[in-house]
């Protein structure tokens, strides 16, 4: 059983695509100034990578090796075309908020590394498993920045007031920096020292002395 | 158009400020010598995608491209992703053979680079932007050079950095990518201080 459940269990913490593999932060980091897009940007990404993934597998077999990457991202391309059109069709609002980042799902390093790295060499079942797992990785290293920046920055969560800021009347006087880009990297790279502290295996070699000396001649 | 320049070098930079490209940028900055490479690649493709791109959706995808055969409601706007990314990996490829035609030292020196930047998120959102914004052509040439430049700028300097920080004593955990967040996040802090000095 636990085997089974590998593929999804695997990337939440032990081998996460963000902060592990370091992979897909490209968008992670644009839609997370509210948990409201950055929900909406999970889900999205879920899907497309399940969809993807699922449609991969199933073809695997057929699929030539020389033209495989661009029949990959021609796949991937046009699931994530049905999930824009999808949120511009029942959520406007929230997709004109991510702007061109749903977009941008089609060149993000998960799906198509998850493609290339688990579906072509898988049966159906256990790709959707990965698929639901990496996207399950990636959407809760969003929604911790998202928390932070949302509450810290507007004092809010999911719209819904938390701290009463001080133009409401309340006492909380929003953190502006927590709204802007650079709050972003520096938040990720905290979370990262957090997990890398909490699980040491996952921290990188320090630079040898023989790397010192090279770098030093 | 200075303004746009200015705009798109520093104040909109696409890395720091809308964290496209994160993932190369990250990967490929340890030294300065191939992140500098890499910069010259990537300002070369989006000074040549953004334009051929807006030309591809203006003349062949905008609603009423197709009006002079008689089709004058075809709307193919929805095509836009795959018709960039599909100009935008040809174009690679051309770039790549141009190359090892004519400048086979670059070549050898971008190695598999060159390769990886179809898949930059860098490079398709420059052109989504630009279908965003609706920039005119002579924009799209000033705003791909422009954000091109300022990515390599950002890469370049982050090098530059992480060559220094290789003798740095530091917490365990904080080693490689937390620390390499952290001062991205910094280099990005100095420059929102641009965005006042593009604005009129």
């Amino acid at each position: 059983m636990r085997a089974a459940l590998k593929p999804l269990l695997d990337p939440l913490l032990r081998d996460n695509p963000v902060t592990v593999q370091i992979l897909g932060i490209c968008s992670a980091l644009a839609v997370t100034t509210s948990m409201t897009t950055a929900l909406t940007m999970s889900f999205a990404l879920t899907a497309v990578l399940v969809a993807s993934n699922a449609v991969i597998s199933l073809i695997r077999r057929h699929i030539p090796s020389q033209i495989r990457l661009i029949l990959q991202i021609t796949i991937i391309a046009a699931m994530v075309i049905v999930a824009d059109l999808i949120l511009q069709a029942y959520a406007y609002a929230i997709s004109q908020r991510l702007s061109i980042f749903v977009s941008l799902i089609v060149t993000n390093c998960i799906v198509l590394g998850r493609a290339e790295a688990f579906a072509m060499s898988n049966p159906v079942g256990p790709s959707i498993l990965d698929a639901l797992g990496n996207g399950a990785g990636y959407s809760a290293i969003l929604m911790v920045i998202a928390f932070v920046r949302e509450l810290l920055g507007f004092g809010t969560l999911f719209g819904i007031s938390i701290f009463p800021t001080v133009a409401n009347g309340g006492w909380y006087q929003p953190f502006g920096f927590m709204l802007l880009a650079p709050s972003a990297f520096m938040l990720l790279g905290l979370l990262v020292w957090a997990l890398r502290s909490w699980r040491v295996e996952q921290a990188e070699p320090a630079t040898t002395h023989v790397d010192r000396e090279e770098a030093l001649s | 158009m200075t303004d746009l320049f200015l705009r798109a070098v520093f104040a909109d930079n696409l890395i720091l400020s809308f964290f496209l490209g994160v993932c190369t940028f990250l990967a490929v900055s340890k030294r300065v010598e191939t992140a500098l490479g890499l910069g010259v690649a990537i300002i070369v493709i989006l000074t040549i995608t953004v334009p051929v791109n807006q030309l591809i959706l203006n003349v062949l995808l905008a609603p009423g491209a197709w009006g002079w055969i008689g089709a004058g409601d075809v709307n193919l706007t929805f095509l836009r992703l795959i018709a960039f990314i599909g100009v935008i990996a040809a174009m690679v490829q051309v770039l790549e053979m141009v190359l090892d035609r004519f400048a086979p030292a670059l070549y050898a020196a971008l190695g598999i680079y060159l390769p990886l930047i179809t898949v930059n998120c860098a490079i398709l959102g420059g052109s989504l932007f630009m279908a965003e914004r609706s920039y005119g052509f002579g924009e799209s040439i000033v705003f791909g050079f422009g954000s091109g430049l300022g990515w390599a700028l950002a890469i370049v300097a982050l090098a530059a950095i992480r060559e220094r920080l290789a003798y740095a004593d530091m917490p365990a955990g904080l080693r490689g990518l937390g620390m390499t967040f952290i001062v991205t996040g910094l280099m990005s802090m100095a420059f929102t201080a641009f965005a006042t000095m593009a604005a009129p």
